[in-house]
């Protein structure tokens, strides 16, 4: 934080502008919530929720242009202001690659508006060879449904990365970065970072850091604009950056169950918030105070593990139906499909049904929730998509083209004319690429919170 | 509430689903009122088993909480499928919440 700015000791604000970096948000909210007293500004650019291919192939799931957008309001402002810019899980995934996708933008934005900034990146890509002498060292721990890891898992995935707490966010501030670029962090150490390096005390910084982590979602108007919060000794406040938009006790109560197993505990790299004693007093009509959350501390210290690994490769082709008469006995024409198609695979390819996948998903029926949909009706039009994935995607391709007339003329048992559905394409056969899985549910007992990050610090 | 209603999705203002990480999927039941809360967090009505049986998991993975101040009760099992793995049909397990919509109160 530069001279221009001035720190009250043990009160920390932070504007959070959005719930993630890309996604957009109004311009004049960063002011509105700099001018409410601000320490930080800090955003979170990705997440596991998108899926596992992302992680895989190192890619992100935002466009460049909505990125950049968003990060050159973030960082004209917080240069005025004198305030640091924090983006987490840059890339969405965090990989390496996705925290130079983000440098490669902040570059060119100080470039383009004559900034001079000091930029930290901070990497928690994870070696496979490190985490396996780790793991040999009995230092990799399972976590809930997964059991024990195994060399073969860890070596399978493509790429791997560390949620990393906010020790190196937090140090890298110290050491005078303006930008820290952070790659794979859990949301909540991005926003304790800057509150927690002032003094503030734990409990109430990790709360609200957990609170605010997507931006406006505790707040009635989730699409409206970001969070400001201020953190003090006993607990935090939190309110909308539009002033149309109120923070209620229960939207931000709420928050807590929100991609939550546990709404009253949270494992962080450092320990366990634990909320259960919180209480949550409506301040106005807009503002929210917070107290009673506890944090405890945690040796060692841990970090999380997220990888991704290739599960086969897919191929899919899609057949609409439309016939009244066939979507009277969509549930016996699918099934009568997938058994044909299973026997002819194995007599025509040589393919036992152990060697590769096949599903066909009518999407208008039951598509969603498959067996367990409690009321499929009867449908009025149906997307058949054929889902096939086997190890090699020539083999999905075969399967798939194998599959073609079938999908395109199969009728009804007892049916005596041969039906044509509605093909989206030709080809009608769609190589989709590697289908990819997460692999990883596990933590590693860490020597030191920096022991698996890598700062560099940079001038532009 | 109208007294034909039987069905948790009947009474609930809103019951979502969703991911909770890559291998856990989470279910939350707000009930709005006090009144609908103590009905669907009586005892024999949101148990592991029954949502065990909707979804056709192992009983004893099932987790529910009951959040009497926010009037919501939560139950979180691990996803049946990894997400993205072959299988999956709801990327960010966002539909996930009907069955449990639709499941009869006990008579």
């Amino acid at each position: 934080m530069t001279s221009t700015h001035k720190v009250k000791p043990g009160v920390a604000g932070l504007v959070v502008p959005v719930g993630m970096l890309g996604l957009g948000f109004p311009e004049e909210s960063v002011a509105r919530g700099i001018a409410l007293g601000a320490d930080a500004i800090a955003v979170d650019a990705g997440s596991t929720d998108s899926g596992p291919s992302y992680l895989a192939t190192g890619t992100a799931k935002t466009t460049e242009e909505a990125v950049t957008r968003d990060l050159r309001i973030l960082i004209v402002a917080g240069k005025a202001a004198g305030i640091p810019v924090i983006v987490g899980s840059c890339g969405t995934s965090g990989t390496d690659d996705g925290v130079d996708w983000v440098a490669a933008q902040v570059e060119r934005i100080a470039r383009e508006e004559r900034l001079r900034l000091r930029v930290a990146r901070i990497y928690s890509e994870q070696n496979p060879d490190r985490l396996r002498a780790k793991l040999r060292e009995g230092r990799i721990v399972p976590l809930e449904p997964a059991g024990p890891l195994d060399e073969a898992t860890l070596l399978r995935c493509q790429r791997i990365v560390g949620l990393m707490g906010h020790e190196p966010i937090a140090e890298a501030v110290a050491n005078g970065a303006e930008v820290v670029l952070a790659g794979r962090a859990t949301d909540a150490a991005v926003l304790s970072a800057v509150p927690l390096l002032l003094g503030c005390p734990p409990g109430p910084a990790w709360h609200a850091a957990k609170t605010a982590e997507c931006g406006g979602l505790c707040t009635t108007d989730p699409l409206a604009a970001g969070v400001h919060v201020e953190i003090d000794a006993t607990g935090f406040t939190i309110e909308s950056l539009d002033p149309a938009t109120s923070c209620t006790p229960t939207s931000v109560a709420a928050h807590m169950l929100y991609e939550n197993a546990d709404p009253f505990r949270a494992r962080e790299p450092a320990g366990t918030l634990d909320t259960s004693a919180a209480t949550y007093a409506a301040l106005d009509g807009r503002r929210v105070r917070v107290e009673g959350a506890r944090f405890e501390a945690a040796e060692p210290h841990t970090m999380k593990l997220e990888g991704a690994a290739v599960a086969g490769y897919r191929t899919i082709a899609l057949a609409g139906i439309r016939d009244p008469e066939v979507l009277a006995s969509i549930g016996t024409w699918a099934a009568t499909l997938e058994r044909f198609l299973v026997d002819g695979v194995e007599r025509v390819l040589g393919l036992g049904p152990g060697s590769y996948r096949l599903e066909l998903r009518c999407y208008g029926w039951n598509a969603v929730l498959g067996e367990l949909d409690p009321d499929p009706g009867r449908p009025r039009e149906v997307g058949a998509l054929l889902v096939v994935s086997a190890p090699e995607q020539a083999t999905a391709n075969k399967i798939a083209k194998y599959a073609n007339p079938y999908l395109l003329h199969l009728p009804l048992p007892g049916v005596d004319h041969l039906p044509s559905y509605a093909f989206m394409s030709s080809p009608a056969e769609i190589p989709c690429g590697a289908v990819h899985e997460f692999v990883l549910q596990h933590a590693v007992e860490l020597e030191a919170p920096d022991e698996l990050v890598r700062t560099e610090l940079a001038e532009l | 509430m109208s007294p034909a209603a039987r069905r948790v999705g009947d009474l609930a203002t809103l019951v979502r689903s969703k991911n909770a990480g890559p291998f856990w999927l989470t279910l939350d039941i707000f009930c709005g009122s006090d009144e609908v809360y103590d009905t669907l967090a009586a005892d024999g009505v949101v148990t592991a088993e029954r949502v065990a049986a909707l979804y056709r998991v192992d009983p004893a993975s099932v987790r529910v909480f009951r959040l009497a101040d926010l009037r919501v009760i939560k139950v979180s099992f691990p996803r049946p499928v990894p997400q993205g793995a072959p299988g999956e049909r709801d990327m960010h397990a966002g539909q996930q919440h009907v069955p449990l919509a639709r499941l009869e109160l006990p008579a």
